[in-house]
């Protein structure tokens, strides 16, 4: 599919936000299901767009900026994957194969991120002479530079792609044989397991390792849906609350890896 | 607050369209993090209008813009309540109290760790992949409600949160330090990390698919288990016939086909998927970057397909 003017500029206004807000994390125009989604809105291409975001926000729902650590770059993944799969225009038929660029194009994008945190480094330096002098105008000024840099990292990438244009992007699409496609979508449903290891390795400790498998137990029953599990989650921390501090205070193991028995024997191993 | 201050010179105190300009300004804290003192630009963006109001000397202002370009880093929602308190702190040093740089970099210092620790667990671990998953599976099935769903419960949570915890870090000033080394924040990062590691093995059961391929055994099955095809009217009669034979439990095939993955699921559905998680757990562990992990989980997923084991 060949897209007009005003809707190449406004895919370029969409890469841009998503830019922003991959630093930001604030409105989560970068989480793939919004950013996709808003892509394929402008370029009439919603449905295959939007089940593309899906799918991708499953595979990023454990990727978050935790402390200094810098996640896999789901803005540039849904940003760049919505627009090929937009120029290859093969439909619903594309996603699995946008899926599959998206991930490479996931771990690229965590380089422009160091990348623009490094430059970052500099701009605060500026920053610090605009304090000596007391000028609030100028730390308003470079705060606002250092956003939109983190707008164009996203933004120059999808330009490029759009530059290319769809011919290259169909060729590169369908030069992709079946096997290849196939086996990256069986991956892909595996992916979805590293980032919630990550969450774990992060919040397990002895005393909520039961709760986990409650709820993967649980979840074998289909008929209940994620709302009705988190009801079931919500309540079973509040008994759980309200029970540890009858029996008169609980330990404060808090969010640690001490104290992880099955951690350690995975430690161990 | 500055009612009951008794200031010897001046009083001034923040209006509450200062705090709402700070809160707004808040979003972009992040903006220019950088690897030598992080969200520190962002922090002293945010308080721009707070201490536009207290400072009115060009000395004060310098003072104050370079204290708060110090090294600061937190979950970007929960640095709400430390600007909370840390305007109740700049508002009283303005008014003459005796508050030090050391004392305002020492209460922010001192909340950030821990607030960090209670929104990573919250907002990162919980909130997010509940919302996320429930409208990623909206979205997957065509359903626009998926993305407007996530948008606006999302931000919603998230403006409410820091509005109203930045009031009250405001107006608790500095005995929130004492506070939330109470009980409080313990019991909330607790019951976030309950119902975190429930959510968490729920989605690993629906989410993580994997599935092989290789067939176990193969039994012809009884006459009248299976629909006769060879029988069935022609037509749509026959469609219609096949499939109330179906609904009435009888087989599609002649023989019935038990795959690795069948007999996998009769122990518990999403086995597999579960040992593939405790795997990634154990290589994060072992500190292989995630990224060696994804990529690689793509290769056995290609190889193994290719194998046909998948």
């Amino acid at each position: 599919m060949d897209l007009n003017f005003i809707q190449v500029i406004l895919v370029i206004i969409v890469a841009f936000f998503a830019g922003m807000e991959g630093i930001l994390d604030e409105f989560h125009f970068h989480q793939p299901v919004i950013a996709c989604t808003l892509i394929g809105l402008v370029t009439g291409d919603l449905i295959p767009c939007m089940i593309l975001g899906g799918t991708l926000q499953m595979i990023a729902l454990g990727w978050s900026n935790v402390g200094a650590a810098v996640a896999p770059d789901a803005a540039l993944a849904a940003v760049a994957s919505a627009i090929i799969l937009v120029l290859g225009g093969q439909g619903k038929a594309g996603v699995s194969s946008a899926i599959a660029i998206a991930v490479p194009l996931a771990v690229a994008g965590l380089l422009l991120t160091i990348l623009a945190r490094t430059v970052a480094t500099a701009i605060v330096h500026i920053m610090d002479r605009y304090a000596e002098k007391g000028s609030f105008r100028g730390i308003e000024v470079w705060q606002f530079i250092a956003i939109c840099m983190q707008g164009v990292r996203i933004a120059i990438p999808a330009a490029l792609i759009l530059a290319v244009g769809a011919g290259p992007v169909r060729e590169l699409l369908s030069a992709m044989p079946t096997w290849l496609t196939d086996g990256l979508s069986i991956g892909g449903g595996m992916v979805v397991a590293v980032g919630y290891a990550m969450v774990i390795n992060m919040m397990a400790t002895a005393e909520v390792w039961p709760f986990f498998a409650i709820g993967f137990v649980l979840a074998t029953v289909q008929d209940l849906t994620l709302i009705g599990l988190g009801a079931i989650g919500i309540s079973m921390a509040l008994i759980y609350l309200a029970l540890s501090e009858k029996s008169g205070g609980s330990s404060n193991g808090g969010p640690a890896n001490s104290g992880d028995p099955l951690g350690d024997i995975i430690d161990n191993y | 607050m500055a009612d009951n201050k008794i200031a010897p010179t001046k009083k001034v105190a923040l209006t509450k369209g200062d705090r709402i300009a700070v809160w707004w300004r808040s979003t972009f804290l992040q903006g220019s993090w950088n690897y030598e003192r992080m969200q520190n630009g962002g922090w002293t963006y945010t308080l721009i209008p707070a201490l536009k109001r207290l400072y009115t000397t060009k000395e004060d202002r310098a003072a104050a813009l370079k204290r708060h370009m110090e090294f600061f880093n937190t979950h970007p929602y929960l640095a709400s309540p430390i600007i909370g308190v840390t305007m109740a702190l700049e508002e009283e040093r303005a008014n003459g109290a005796p508050i030090d740089d050391v004392a305002i970099q020492g209460v922010k210092v001192g909340m950030m760790g821990p607030l960090a620790g209670v929104g990573d667990p919250v907002f990162w671990f919980t909130v997010k992949p509940i919302l996320g998953a429930l409208a990623a599976s909206l979205a997957i099935s065509g359903n626009i409600m998926g993305p407007i769903l996530y948008f606006v419960l999302w931000n919603a949570i998230r403006m409410a949160f820091m509005w109203y915890t930045q009031e009250f870090g405001y107006k608790a000033g500095s005995s929130i330090s004492e506070d939330l080394s109470g009980g409080l924040l313990q019991k909330v990062t607790k019951g976030a990390t309950i119902l975190g590691m429930f959510i968490l093995g729920a989605l690993i059961n629906r989410w993580v698919v994997v599935k092989f391929t290789p067939v176990v055994s193969t039994i012809q099955q009884a006459k009248g288990a299976f629909i006769d095809w060879a029988k069935l009217p022609k037509g749509s009669a026959g469609i219609k016939e096949a499939l109330t034979q179906q609904a009435a439990g009888l087989s599609l095939d002649k023989f019935k086909v038990t795959t690795l993955q069948d007999n996998l699921d009769q122990l518990i559905p999403g086995l597999a998927g579960l040992l593939v998680t405790f795997l990634c757990m154990w290589l994060l562990k072992k500190k292989v970057s995630p990224i060696i992990i994804i990529l690689g989980l793509f290769v056995v997923g290609v190889v193994l397909h290719v194998l046909h084991v998948m």
